[in-house]
């Protein structure tokens, strides 16, 4: 399959509007709390709307009122389409397609084992393992893999022109790059045979041979964790060597998705300190890694007009000089300014919040200034007053994120 | 109102610090550890999250496993689950010669990243660990601030020491789970801090966090701590006086007297006020449903960061704990 054109692009100059229509898939990463899902969701809708083509956004924990808008209460697993009214009531004519999943991690996991087992019976040994069961809920990096796993499988299918992926919120949110090759490196181990290595000689699985558990490194391992977690655990793996082909050729599959050229990563951050300097950090990794850093999206981003040097001024002047600018329009007859100290205390707060906000504004301009390891494509989401929690509300950011104008008919009034 | 601010949460033993990732955690431990050595307390701040930048807000350089003072009262340390194992077998196993532990350390490290809970539980091990010596008499702090695993993973962090018991029957490790689950359900010693802003994940990853605490985790809570609070800037008729600044006739008076950029601050002010109001939906969400202290930090309109900024947080917080 070669790289599809989607829509109408302007080739001259990379943009983020270009990037989705180039790709097929694009994998949005970030530091919490920066908006990450809403930035994804918009895209998804953006593309959909505007390119055309059929779109998935596979999102991972969205806030209930944003999964409700797209219909994900409780679907599961399972793909679902946006319906065009929705898209239609709010003033658009889409191109394309909508969908949309969310991630249900212990069922892709269940599904992973019933495909990759060699038989039903091992499978469902596994699936009612004690330490599966935990494995799958609380094993961190489970999590990404079964993310990447669940991409390539949706990938695989070739049901989707482009499918957007935000990715799991985890302790370093590159840790989902590495999963595919820590869970081949993991079930391939030496140490895990070596540690599974008394329940497999003798033939028959769990029966423990003597002499090699007599070795000082079993005695150790016994006395610290006990002889029935170690059979656990042995008992576990031995269960799962048995997918170990299926699992491993499976996991190199989707390394190399991620590292193809039709896979883009997409970095969001906020103008914060900390979250900046983590996306600096995932933009150098990325390209380190030879991943294909498309974009970074600079979310909630202060609007310009606090950088304004005549709103600085009249700021100024409406904190130090309100009695002064205050007596005119209490005269001026109009209602709700008839009472002068009022409308004073009202230019003052109002100039003191426009300071305060620009304080934040200049900080937020000069780290845009800095940013080390951006790519070619770097845009600029403005903050909207209120949460992103409709469809709505995703349009306005689309179209942000697509430098298009939101039409006064469409979106939020 | 819920119930009123906690006097005693500095009085404790240990306070974790959990919240969704970008609230303010790491900002709002140090500065609880640092209003506590205001307080005449030693303080031990532990960062969980290996990022390794908790020293900057202290305007400090990275610190490793061996805690280092990094503000007066407080010493930090950046935790390693290795680092944390190796320490546990030396005082546990009494083994002898070092190089013995490599193999030992290097297969429980395999099993820690295998079986569910070893990782935390070395975590939360050496936490516990030096609050016991403390209590002891062993150790220096008097508090140990911990920067805690965000929202998401904080219940498998704390619950470790239980989750191990379940899966381990016998052996070494289950013995050390035993004093360690003792003490984090200790209400005398331990408190679970949740940090939150009023925007809606924070707030909805807050109300499932406490119940999930109350039905799933023996561990008892403190306090939540709201953080980036923007201030109301008007009152009801104050805002009458605003909307009519915005007519046509007014505007073009104003603008007249402070000149062009009039339009910008009254835009501004507009945006100050949705925000806060956008904001405000989710606190009165977030107090209906929790019925824990709450101690409201503002959102603070300066530049930069590091330790002066810890600093302001320290001196609100304080306020809000009435110290």
């Amino acid at each position: 399959m070669s790289p599809k054109r989607r829509g109408d692009v302007d080739t001259d100059a990379p943009t983020f509007e270009s990037l989705l229509a180039t790709k097929e898939i694009v994998i949005f990463c970030g530091s919490g709390g920066v908006g990450k899902t809403s930035v994804a969701a918009a895209s998804a809708v953006a593309a959909a709307v505007h390119l055309g083509g059929k779109v998935l956004v596979l999102t991972i924990d969205p806030a209930k009122r944003l999964a409700d808008s797209l219909g994900l209460e409780g679907i599961g697993n399972l793909e679902k389409r946006v319906p065009d009214e929705v898209l239609k009531a709010v003033g658009l004519e889409p191109r394309g397609e909508l969908w949309a999943a969310m991630l249900d991690t212990k069922q892709s996991w269940d599904e992973l084992v019933l495909r990759h087992a060699p038989d039903e019976e091992t499978a469902y040994r596994i699936l009612e393992n004690r330490l599966y069961a935990n494995l799958t809920a609380r094993f961190v990096q489970s999590h990404d893999y079964i993310a990447m796993e669940r991409l390539y499988e949706l990938h695989e299918s070739g049901a989707y022109d482009l499918i957007i992926i935000d990715t799991p919120p985890t302790r370093n949110a590159l840790d989902f790059l590495d999963a595919p090759a820590r869970m081949a490196e993991f079930f391939g181990g030496r140490l895990l045979r070596w540690l599974t290595l008394p329940y497999r000689v003798g033939g028959r699985r769990g029966a423990r041979v003597l002499n090699v558990a007599s070795r000082p490194f079993y005695q150790m391992a016994d006395r610290i964790l006990g002889s029935q977690f170690l059979q656990d655990i042995a008992e576990f793996f031995l269960n799962f060597q048995s997918m170990y082909d299926g699992f491993v050729t499976r996991a190199h599959a989707v390394e190399r998705l991620l590292h193809d050229r039709r896979t883009s990563f997409a970095v969001v951050t906020t103008l914060e300190m900390a979250p900046l300097r983590e996306a600096e950090f995932f933009c150098e990794q990325l390209v380190d890694r030879k991943f294909d850093l498309g974009a970074l999206v600079l979310n909630k981003t202060l609007p310009r007009y606090l950088l304004d040097d005549d709103g600085a001024r009249a700021a100024t002047a409406m904190c130090d000089a309100a009695t002064d600018v205050a007596a005119p329009l209490a005269r001026s007859g109009v209602a709700g300014l008839e009472d002068e100290a009022r409308d004073a205390r009202v230019l003052r707060t109002i100039g003191e919040s426009f300071r305060n906000f620009a304080v934040v504004a200049k900080r937020e301009g000069e780290l845009r200034t800095e940013i080390r390891n951006a790519p070619d494509i770097v845009v600029d989401v403005p903050s909207f007053d209120a949460d992103i929690h409709d469809i709505a509300g995703l349009v306005e950011l689309g179209n942000a994120l697509l430098r298009r104008p939101t039409a006064p008919d469409q979106g939020r009034a | 109102m819920p119930a009123s601010p906690s006097p005693g949460l500095l009085d404790r033993r240990l306070l974790f610090v959990t919240g969704k990732g970008g609230v303010g955690k790491s900002t709002i431990a140090a500065a609880l550890a640092m209003l506590a050595a205001d307080h005449g307390k030693r303080v031990l701040l532990v960062e969980v999250d290996a990022k390794g930048n908790l020293t900057d807000l202290f305007e400090r350089p990275p610190v490793g496993f061996k805690p280092e003072v990094v503000a007066p009262g407080v010493s930090a340390m950046t935790m390693h689950t290795e680092a944390s194992l190796q320490e546990y077998l030396k005082l546990n196993l009494r083994v002898p010669v070092i190089g013995r532990i490599g193999p030992i350390a290097r297969m429980l490290d395999f099993v820690a990243s295998a079986a569910p809970g070893v990782r935390e539980l070395l975590t939360v091990g050496k936490v516990c660990w030096e609050v016991r010596e403390s209590i002891a008499g062993r150790a220096d702090w008097d508090l140990v601030v911990v920067d805690a695993a965000a929202t998401g993973h904080i219940i498998s962090q704390l619950d470790a020491p239980r989750s191990i018991r379940e899966l381990v029957q016998v052996g070494m490790v289950r013995e050390q789970t035993e004093w360690m689950a003792d003490l984090l359900a200790d209400p005398e010693i331990t408190a679970l801090n949740i940090v939150a802003t009023p925007e809606e994940m924070p707030v909805s990853e807050t109300i499932q966090l406490v119940d999930q605490a109350r039905t799933e985790l023996h561990v008892p809570l403190g306090a939540v701590i709201v953080n980036r609070v923007l201030p109301e800037l008007f009152t009801r008729a104050d805002e009458a006086t605003y909307n009519a600044l915005r007519e046509p006739e007014p505007a073009r008076i104003l603008e007249a007297g402070v000149g062009a950029g009039s339009t910008a601050v009254l835009d501004a002010a507009r945006l100050a006020v949705n925000l806060r109001r956008t904001r405000a939906t989710h606190l009165t969400r977030l107090r209906a449903e929790v019925d824990l202290p709450m101690l409201y930090l503002p959102y603070l309109f300066v530049r930069g960061h590091g330790v002066r900024v810890t600093r302001m947080m320290a001196t609100a917080l304080g306020e809000e704990l009435g110290l």
